[in-house]
């Protein structure tokens, strides 16, 4: 590394290059204090772990919650007595209420979508993987960076508080459509303020983001040269940027109208429990769901692009293999950024919207499935033909392909207008939520925490336990949402605190009780996550810099990084991520800054 | 011998699994909650018919897919001297697979366009008319009294009890006093939100006399989840003598019968 060896792409001269970490601009100096170096940390690497941290809390609770609202579904009415006394409103004598079971399922789903997949997918992994993956030092600004983090975390702390206000918490759904969300009791506004202080934590990193990625890339990396995960994060920023304002806007229309007495999204004539509600007329309440869905599908892409960007990695570096159609993947990623956009209406099909609409927005959701489909299949070229290792992050990202195409498959069923009729608001859709989320994103998260764990704590996870861990995970994920499929055929609407009264779901507890059965075996089964997570930082395998033998540049430098993430120069980018198995070299990785030997350039100088 | 075997092996797995993917066709010989519900309305057929189309194309890829996935994970597993093949892609391949499933997406969207089209943009004329507004939590039903009007002072209101005559659409104009209600009935595959400030008018019929219920498919509050009602399709002249004797009766002031919550201590104070 000590010659420069210009590559096909110009080369800043060495005497532009700084030398040394500490003389280039903007740069900040390697912390001294334990508050500098832990807590108000600039380092992306150190956000990176604290965004790792409070995802994996807050995925904790979420799951917690679930099971609770899974139990009330299993055995309706049936009560938990140690719950009556954390919950003495909500579960007297550990019975649950109808409202505390809203409550439930309103903040499992904010808190997994909100506050554990966006931050551990893009907190978490973003900021510790992208950086260094562009051969960057640091983010293009890091004190916002540490701004960001240190927004998301009051606005965890008012929606977990927001429990124990008087009325509970946000009881109407995590869509919380309006005139519903409006006449809620206070939980809900504690709800609408956590989502704006954690939306505007979002848009400062989604900033940051798109100028570190446009800015910061090292020489040589080229846009067609990035890893397809900082392409993800990179299009996942964008996507955050254009779609987080519309729902800051309608959370403080919100505001307002609960708060101040306006009425954007109360219509003339409301009566609540007989009696005129206070302040209405003049609003719309469809106006709110065109603004959460505008901003609400590409939400759904911004949770799953990441996740796909993690698979796309890993999986050419366990099949030895350079991915398949990396421009294919790169420009479906596009086409779906685009055309996440024009789809929102697709949740709207029986919402009293135009039905002529329905068929317009019908359409764009038919064609939006095209480059979804587009990435699966580069993925199965990725495998065909490749040497495959079944490591776990491989496991994990094998699942989010099997799994994405259910969730993908099944959103035909609801795209198309006449079966949304039937299966809108059932457990259809929950089913297929899960599939996304789930199936995807958070095997992609699993993927990704295995993968990058060495690099993060400088030591390997369990193999074993983390294959066990797989395994059970797999297999209980199946066992809880396949038949959320079945719930939805029959019928069963979601959101629903008793089914059993009615005709048309009689004979589904037995089934409802099997999934519950599951969860409560996927639950425990995170708990060897949690041991493996904890136990491998002292006691795992130490990693060295490269244990996958990858090519991208943050296996280039020692794991865990030095503060500056490279020592001495930045390095300088030859080809490609994925060049594997290269023919007539004996090693089947190489990296993406090592010098072509051969290279006609060297010998023409 | 073991390279003959393989094809075989692959063979039998894809007959095996294809076998599966046609089960939901088999319905009879399914558990209930494998089955969608019995369909009554004239519609009900064709949205069932897509249902069950989609249910096939998306087997028909799930298999493929998944398949191929477990064939290459398995054939490219990771042994001694194994090296990748080295392709960065196919341009023809990426091709192919955007145009099929354009194709098949775009059809689908074609055949459910005409559907969608006659079940909720064209009203049948000739239909009988009603009001149907959701409140929390119960359905307000509204039919034309003696005068055969709607909106007149001899209007009939039921609560929770939708009746009509077989074999004749009803046209319903849907609205809600308070918060975002779903108007739904699952045998007659008709869901349509109930919106504050909104009209919204639906259309249903039923091709045989019988009981079966209305549900809220909207999170609507505490008693979303009771927010039950009945329909009774019986013939013309059973119909028209309820409704003889419903004129008879006062129209009910408000939600009876059901357990006590916020709305309703209120609404009977």
């Amino acid at each position: 590394m000590s010659t420069i060896t210009p590559g096909q792409y110009a080369v800043p001269e060495p005497s532009v290059m700084p030398a040394a970490a500490e003389h280039i601009p903007g740069v900040h100096p390697a912390p001294t204090s334990f508050w500098r170096k832990y807590i108000f940390s600039l380092d992306h690497k150190v956000i990176g772990k604290q965004y790792l941290l409070y995802a994996l809390t807050m995925l904790v609770i979420g799951g917690l919650l679930a099971i609770l609202v899974r139990w009330q579904l299993a055995w309706p009415g049936k009560p938990i007595v140690f719950m009556g006394k954390l919950f003495p409103e909500g579960m007297p004598n550990g019975q649950m209420l109808p409202e505390f079971y809203n409550s439930l399922f309103t903040m499992h789903a904010t808190i997994m979508i909100f506050f554990a997949i966006m931050p551990i997918l893009i907190g978490a992994f973003g900021n510790f993987v992208v950086p260094i993956q562009i051969g960057a030092r640091d983010m293009a600004f890091p004190t916002l960076n540490m701004l960001s983090f240190w927004t998301a975390v009051p606005a965890a702390v008012l929606i977990i508080w927001s429990f124990f206000v008087t009325g509970g918490a946000a009881q109407s759904g995590w869509t919380s459509y309006a005139p519903l969300a409006v006449i809620q009791t206070t939980g809900q506004t504690y709800w609408l303020l956590s989502l704006l202080i954690l939306g505007l934590s979002s848009l400062l990193t989604a900033v940051n983001f798109i100028t570190t990625i446009i800015n910061m890339r090292a020489p040589g990396m080229t846009f067609f040269r990035l890893p397809l995960t900082v392409w993800a994060l990179f299009i996942t920023a964008i996507l955050l940027l254009l779609a987080l304002p519309v729902l800051s806007g309608a959370l403080i229309m919100m505001i307002f109208d609960r708060v101040l007495g306006t009425t954007f999204f109360l219509p003339a004539g409301i009566v609540v429990s007989g009696q005129p509600w206070k302040n209405a007329g003049g609003g719309q309440a469809l106006l709110w769901q065109h603004l959460f869905w505008f901003f609400g599908h590409p939400e759904v892409y911004i949770m799953i692009l990441p996740a796909m960007g993690i698979t796309s990695e890993i999986l050419p570096v366990f099949s030895r293999k350079p991915i398949f159609g990396y421009r294919a993947m790169a420009y479906s990623m596009l086409g779906i950024a685009g055309l996440g956009f024009i789809v929102w209406g697709h949740h709207m099909f029986q919402s009293g919207m135009n039905p002529l609409l329905g068929t317009t927005f019908m359409i764009s959701t038919m064609v939006i499935a095209v480059p979804s489909a587009i990435k699966t299949f580069n993925w199965l070229g990725t495998l065909w033909g490749g040497n495959i290792h079944f490591t776990t992050p491989m496991l994990n990202a094998v699942s989010f392909v099997a799994m994405f195409v259910i969730g993908g498959l099944s959103g035909i069923f609801m795209a198309s207008t006449p079966v949304d009729i039937f299966i809108h608001d059932t457990y259809f859709i929950v089913g297929h939520i899960h599939y996304v989320l789930f199936g995807g994103s958070l095997f992609g998260a699993f993927a990704g925490l295995y993968f990058w764990y060495p690099k993060m704590f400088g030591r390997l996870m369990n193999e074993t336990w983390g294959k066990i861990h797989w395994v059970l995970t797999f297999v209980t994920f199946n066992c809880v949402f396949f038949p959320m499929h079945f719930l939805g055929m029959r019928g069963m609407q979601r959101r629903i605190y008793d089914y059993s009264q009615y005709t048309h779901l009689k004979g589904l507890q037995p089934l409802n009780q099997f999934m519950t059965i599951s969860l409560f075996v996927l639950g425990a089964a995170q708990v060897i996550l949690v041991l493996n997570f904890f136990l491998s930082m002292r006691r795992g395998k130490p990693a060295g810099a490269n244990p996958w033998r990858s090519n991208t540049l943050e296996w280039q430098t020692s794991s865990p990084p030095p503060h500056e993430n490279f020592t001495g120069r930045v390095p300088t980018v030859y080809r490609g991520p994925y060049e594997y198995s290269v023919p007539e070299r004996a090693d089947d990785h190489w990296p993406q800054n090592e010098p072509p030997k051969e290279s006609r350039f060297q010998r023409d100088s | 011998m073991k390279t003959h075997s393989f094809p075989r092996w692959f063979a039998r797995i894809a007959v095996l699994l294809i076998g599966l993917a046609a089960l939901p066709a088999a319905t009879g010989a399914l558990p209930i909650w494998l089955r969608l519900p019995e369909g009554v309305s004239s519609y009900s057929g064709k949205v069932d018919g897509l249902f069950h189309l989609i249910l096939w194309i998306t087997g028909i890829i799930f298999v493929i897919v998944e398949f191929l996935l477990l064939f290459f994970l398995f054939r490219y597993r990771h042994r001694e001297g194994r090296r990748a093949r080295y392709t960065h892609g196919n341009n023809r391949l990426e091709v192919v697979w955007t145009i099929v499933p354009a194709v098949i997406c775009v059809v689908i969207a074609l055949l459910s366009r005409r559907s969608w089209e006659e079940i909720k943009q064209r009203m049948p004329k000739e239909a009988m008319q009603i009001e149907i507004t959701g409140e929390q939590f119960a359905w307000n039903i509204r039919y034309a009294g003696p005068d055969g009007k709607l909106g007149t002072a001899d209007d009939i209101v039921t609560l929770n009890q939708l009746h009509f005559p077989v074999g004749r659409p009803v046209v319903a104009t849907l609205r809600s006093k308070d918060v975002i209600h779903s108007f739904f009935l699952p045998e007659f595959r008709v869901k349509q939100d109930a919106v504050p400030g909104m009209s919204t008018r639906i259309w249903f019929d039923s091709m045989r006399v019988g009981h079966w219920e209305i549900a809220c498919a909207e999170l609507c509050g505490l008693g979303h989840y009771r927010m039950k009602g009945y329909v009774t399709v019986e013939t013309p002249e059973e119909y028209e003598k309820w409704l003889a004797e419903q004129a008879e009766q006062p129209a009910p002031a408000a939600p009876a019968g059901q357990a006590a919550s916020v709305a309703q201590e209120k609404q009977g104070s």
